[in-house]
This record gives structure tokens, sequence and C-alpha cells, in this order.
């Protein structure tokens, strides 16, 4: 059991950690621009694909910053000719640009990298076991990823709280209408907004690509958590959105470790009573509702706390 | 000017001959409806009639929630795909006791599905519309679709639930075995359906949930609530859905978890904005092409989904009113009698603007069919994906393309200016 708790805490910190890489740039770019990113996933997505090719071709160390940056300029590109010309029609039509977005990209990633999952693999310098909990190995490429997202995360507080640069998104944040009228060029800054965000979940997807599986249906799954995420934080708030990434990393690998039902509890339900919707919940593991947890939190939380844990804006 | 009538009395003429529009294009509706099956007789087309009259259903009801009430929904495939599992259980279990239901009714079964998951979720759902409501909707249909795939007893697992549509009650002698006695069952719902939610658009309701579209605070302050009329809104959406949704699962006969799916409501969303939402026809126009291409395409390209990307984003960049609202655009210029000045430089924009269509279509086929694959046809000439005179001819036409078709929509834009300024004149543009 202890085992159990040590290994999932870490692996659970970890997945909170690349969760924070995309929501952090997701709550960013919603707050300054009004724009939810159906695409913000998608970009995680192409970080990892472009993260595959580009360790193929010239290996992994160069792929970890070359793919980042390639991604942060689809995302500059979106921003500058999609979502600046769509600014026009309105929220609306803004939210569905980015969902074609999303459509196209992950029609255009399984046409060029097919269905199946790619062999993306660990480099070999970090493929080795880095300690020993409990018999368990912990690989070397996991300590990676989490140095790797600690210090993006150090990296982008530091930006935020000590810059002028940071000072001029923050203010975005709270009053994004009240920076245009100082005077800041808001288109620029919205574009440079875009293309970190968009570079950042590049980033996470370079890094997690190995460790998780690369396949072109990735960002239709992580993106709905996404949502989940930046919901549950509270739109628009930053420490909200590191508080809801760790959490539901931490919900997600305990549910998917535990392996607990009703049935294990409090032992079978009768057989004579035949298969129903009841014995359907009795037996269905922890492990089995892992997917559906994120979103029961969601429904939860809208309902009970709509503006999230800390935000203020309501919508 | 002296000739021209003016605006009051053109639009006097106008309402006078509005009413027999009105019932003319109801009528011409239905007659087109019977008259369809008898001139494409072959079974693939009547397939394809039953699934775009279901579209048709589906993408009206998406557009009480999106065009008329300003909710833009992520999820409307779960109202869809419950109506669609309702139908199928309330089937097998008619059919096992023998209760004296008719299958004409079984649609209405799933409307009352659906419409009893809108009621059930709806009130916290619709407390705020925008951006909450779009992720709200997002996270209940994944929570819908992942617990669909847990409870194996209702929804069957990934297999889903079959039915035979032919053990219920027969009707007129009727036992809805052939494929075009299903079709005159759907095309019933379809003009039945249709005119309901039109007839919704016209009541109180349908008008305060324009209201509430446009500004929600201003329905406040003239006494309404606005979460009650979002709330209303989504119950008849819902309700309409389950019918599309019992269609489907009385053509199919079965129910399975995809039609609860992400990709489902995504299609809807695609069919309905595509034809346009502003206006009550648009969603039938979009559900009609997205059918038929989602029908047509897959035979010639193994990329279709791309082209709805593909189109879909352009819809929304350069036309977000749809196909109704550019065809809407023209209806003040023809009544003007000055749409004469714009075909000019509209039939010359279409030729570098088809050249840069086609240069997207073969970079997209190039890149499909890289690695192997049939030769490409496009327009009957063959072109080889890995041979460089098919890169350079897909360069030439999209960057070539683009460039004059910059130049020649422009012109369209100049002569759109004379012939507005002329119709604005004789009172037929505000």
């Amino acid at each position: 059991m202890a085992e159990l708790i040590v290994i999932s805490t870490l692996n659970g910190v970890l997945f909170g950690m690349l969760l924070f890489l995309l929501s952090s740039g997701l709550t960013v770019i919603f707050s300054m621009m009004g724009v939810l990113n159906f695409a913000h996933a998608s970009f995680y997505m192409l970080g990892a694909f472009f993260g595959y090719q580009l360790t193929r071709w010239i290996g992994f160390w160069p792929a970890l910053v070359i793919a980042p940056l390639l991604v942060g300029v689809v995302g500059m590109g979106v921003e500058r000719y999609g979502l600046r010309n769509t600014h026009k029609h309105g929220h609306v039509a803004e939210l569905l640009l980015t969902f074609g977005l999303a459509f196209a990209i992950e029609e255009i990633v399984s046409m060029i990298w097919g269905k199946s999952p790619v062999d993306y693999r660990v480099p070999a310098v970090l493929d080795f076991p880095a300690f020993t909990v409990f018999s368990t190995n912990y690989p070397a490429y996991k300590i990676f990823m989490l140095v790797v997202s600690v210090v993006i995360f150090i990296a982008l507080l530091v930006t935020l709280k000590r810059t002028r640069v940071g000072l001029i998104v923050q203010a975005a944040l709270t009053h994004p209408s009240m920076v245009g009228h100082l005077g800041h060029n808001v288109g620029r800054v919205f574009m440079l907004v875009f293309g970190v965000g968009s570079a950042l979940a590049g980033l996470a997807g370079v890094i997690a690509g190995p460790s998780l599986v690369t396949q072109s249906d990735m960002a239709a799954y992580l993106g709905p958590i996404l949502f989940v995420v930046i919901v549950f934080g509270g739109l628009g708030s930053l420490p909200g959105a590191f508080i809801a990434s760790l959490l539901i990393g931490l919900i997600q690998t305990f549910a998917v470790a535990l392996n607990g039902s009703l049935a294990s509890v409090f032992g079978p339900l009768d057989p004579s009573l035949g298969p129903s919707p009841l014995t359907d919940i009795w037996n269905v593991t922890i492990a089995q509702i892992a997917p559906i947890l994120p979103y029961l939190l969601l429904v939860l939380v809208l309902i009970f706390r709509p503006m999230g844990l800390l935000g203020t804006r309501e919508s | 000017m002296t000739n021209a009538p003016t605006p009051s009395l053109a639009a006097a003429k106008q309402e006078s001959s509005g009413a027999l529009g009105f019932y003319g294009v109801w009528l011409l509706a239905a007659a087109a409806l019977v008259v369809l099956p008898l001139v494409f007789s072959s079974g693939g087309s009547l397939t394809s009639f039953s699934l775009i009259g279901i579209a048709i259903i589906f993408a009206l009801s998406y557009n009480i929630l999106l065009g008329q009430t300003g909710l833009l929904s992520f999820g409307h495939a779960v109202q869809y795909g419950l109506g669609g599992f309702l139908a199928v259980h309330v089937m097998n279990a008619a059919a096992s006791h023998n209760w004296p239901i008719p299958l004409p009714v079984i649609p209405l079964v799933g409307g009352i599905g659906g419409m009893a998951f809108a009621l059930l979720v709806g009130w916290v759902m619709t407390k705020r519309a925008g951006t909450v409501f779009a992720m709200i909707s997002l996270g209940i249909g994944e929570l819908v679709a992942s617990s669909s795939l847990i409870l194996r007893s209702v929804f069957g697992g990934e297999s889903g639930i079959t039915t035979d549509r032919t053990s219920l009650m027969p009707l007129f002698g009727w036992t809805f075995g052939p494929q075009i006695q299903v079709y005159y069952l759907i095309a019933f719902w379809v003009l039945v359906s249709a005119i309901a939610m039109y007839a919704l658009t016209r009541t109180p309701l349908g008008r305060i949930c324009n209201a509430v579209r446009d500004n929600p605070e201003r329905v406040e302050f003239i006494g309404y609530d606005p979460h009650v009329v979002r709330y209303l809104a989504y119950m008849f959406a819902g309700f309409f859905a389950g019918i599309a949704g019992g269609l489907t699962a009385i053509n199919f006969e079965i129910a399975n978890s995809a039609y609860l799916g992400a990709m489902q409501s995504g299609f809807v969303l695609f069919s309905t904005f595509i034809g346009g939402t502003a206006y009550f026809f648009g969603p039938i126009l979009g559900a009609i092409l997205v059918t038929y291409l989602q029908l047509g395409l897959t035979s010639v390209t193994s990329v279709w989904q791309l082209y709805f990307g593909v189109i879909f984003i352009g819809i929304v960049m350069f036309a977000p009113g749809g196909i109704a609202g550019i065809l809407m655009k023209h209806r003040p210029l023809i009544r003007a009698g000055t749409l004469g000045t714009v075909i000019p430089s509209y039939l010359v924009a279409a030729i570098p603007t088809l050249a840069f269509a086609l240069g997207i279509i073969l970079t997209i086929e190039t890149v499909a069919r890289f690695s192997g694959g049939d030769p490409i046809n496009l327009l009957g000439i063959p072109f080889v994906a890995t041979a460089p005179t098919t890169w350079a001819a897909a360069a030439v036409l999209v960057v070539g393309g683009f460039l004059v078709a910059r130049i020649t929509w422009r012109r369209v834009a100049d002569a759109w200016d004379r012939a507005a300024t002329v119709a604005r004149d004789r009172g037929y543009l505000a």
C-alpha cells in the first residue's frame, strides 16, 4: 500500500505538472483574448509528433528545443492569420475556428503519421532506472520530465512576477481592455502570448510523447481534461490552474491504480438479480471510472462553485 | 427614381405575396419529399435520403440552441443518442410484450427520451450562456459517452443494442421492412418536425429566445428570466434531437455508444454552421450538403474528414453566415435588380478561386497518398503523388490561385459596393 501511495503520488505530480504546462498557456490565452482555445491540446500533439520526427532526424536534444519553437511559430500563425481575422465576428466564431483547427490538425496528423501509435522512444541516455522504491524501479526519464516541467514552472513564475512583460500579461489577465488603453500593442502581445502558450504545449508534447503514447487521438483525449482543469481552477486564475492541474493529475493517477469496486467491498450481488444498471455499477472498478472522474468533478464544480476554485469571473 | 416603387409600397407587395409563398414553400417541400424516391428509386439513393432527412431534423434541433438562443453546445449528440437508445429499448419491449405500439410513434418516444435528459441536466447547464455553457456541454457529453461504456446492461457496451423494426405492430399493412417505407416514415417526421420547429420560432417563446441570444440583460429588465428561457430552448432542442435519434435507431435497427460521442456532436455543429445559423433553412442546407459529402467523399478520398475541417474553417473565417447567409445577402440586390452588376465580377473571381481550391485538394491528396495509394485523379487529369511535377503544380495552383483570387475578390467587393448603393437608393437595403 505504501508503495502504491509513493509511486502514484510521484506519477500524479508528474501528470499534474504536465497538465499545468498546458493549462497555464490556455488560461493566459483565455484571460487575455477571451478565446477558449480548443486547439491547445492539438499543439501538444503537434509537439509530440514534431519531437518524434526531429528525434529521428537530428536526435532528441535538438528536438527538445526546435519542436516547441516550431509549434510556437504555428501558434503565432494561427493567431495572426486566423483568430485576428475572425475576431470581428465575435467569440463564438473564434471558438469555432479553434474547434475546426483541432479537428483539422487531428486529421492532418493521422494523414501524415497514421492512426496507430508511433515508435517514439525514451533517449538512450535517460533510459535507466533512477532509483528503486519498495522493489519498483522508477525510470530516470520521468524524473527528467518532472525536472523540465518544474524548471518551466519556475521560469514562468519569474517571468510573470519579475519582468515587464509579465506585468503586462498579469494586467491583461484582469483588465484586458485597460492594457490596450494604456497604449500597449495589444495585437503583438496577443500574438506573443499565443505563441508562447503554444510552445509550452508543444514542449509538454515533446517530453510526454516517449512516456505516454504518441498517437493521433492524444489531443482528443487530453483536450477535454484540460478544459476541466481550467474551469475547475477558475477561468483566468493561474494559481487555480496550478492547484487544479495537480489535483486532477493525482486523482487520475490514483484512480487508475486502485482496483476496488463496490463488489469487492460489500461482496458480490445476488446472481439471481440478473444484469441491470445496478450490477454494472456494483462491479465497476475505480480504475474503470477513472476517465469519467474529471467530468464528474467538472459538473459538481459548475453546480456548487461556478467560478471554480480560485476564479473571480463567472464567465 | 420616378418609376421605382417606394419602400413602403414594396413592403406591402411583399406582405401580400408572403402568405402564399409561405404555405407554398411547405407544400412544395412535402411534394418534393413524396416525389423524390419515385425519381431516384435506387437502394443507395433511398438510404442517402433517409440519412439526409435525419440529419435535417438533428441540425434544425441544434439550431434552436445555436441560432435561436445563442447557446453553443459541444454535446448535442447526447440527447440524440439517448433518444435512440430509449427508442430501441421501447421497440424491444413492445415486441416482446406485444404492446400495440405502431412504429411511426417510436420517434416520439425518442423525443421524450431526449427531452427527459434535457429536463434533468438542463437547469444546471443553462445557468450561464457563452463559454461556460459550451464547456459544461462538452463535459456532460464526455461524461455520458464514457458512462455508456460502463452501464453495459443499458447501452450494450461497444457493440450496442440491436432491434427489429418489423417486429412491431404493422400499421395499415405497412411492416416497415423495406427501406422505401422507412424513407416515408422519416420524410413524414422531417416535415412534421420542421413545421413544428418553424412554428416554435414564431411563438413568443421563440422570439424571447432571440432576445436572450442578443441581450440577456435587457430581457431581465422586461421581466423574463433568461435562465428559464434557455432551459426551455434546451428542452425543445433535446426533444427534436431525440426524434432524430429515434429515427436513426429505426433506420439502422441498432443504437450504440458512437451515437452519443463527440464525433456526432461535432458533425451536427459542422452541418448547422456550414448551412448558416441566422436563417431557418440554413441548417437544412448544411445537413443536406454535409451528409451528401460524407456519403460521397468516403469513396473518393481517405481523408474526407479533413475536407470537412477545411470547409468549416473557411466558412468560419470568410462567411460566418454560412451558405444561407451568402444566399440571403443577395436578396436585396435581386429585388433592386442590381444583381447583374456583381455577376461578372463573380465569374472573374471564380476562376482563380477554383484554381486555389484545386491546389489545396492536390496538396492534401499528395500528402495523403505520398507513401502509397492510387494516383490522384483531379478533373480527369492523373497526378502521381511522388512526382515533383505534382508538387510544383500544387504549389503554383495554391500560391498563384491565392494571389490572383485576392485581387479579383477586391473587384467583387467594389462591384458589391456599387450594387448595394443603387439598392439602397431604391430602398431595398437598409
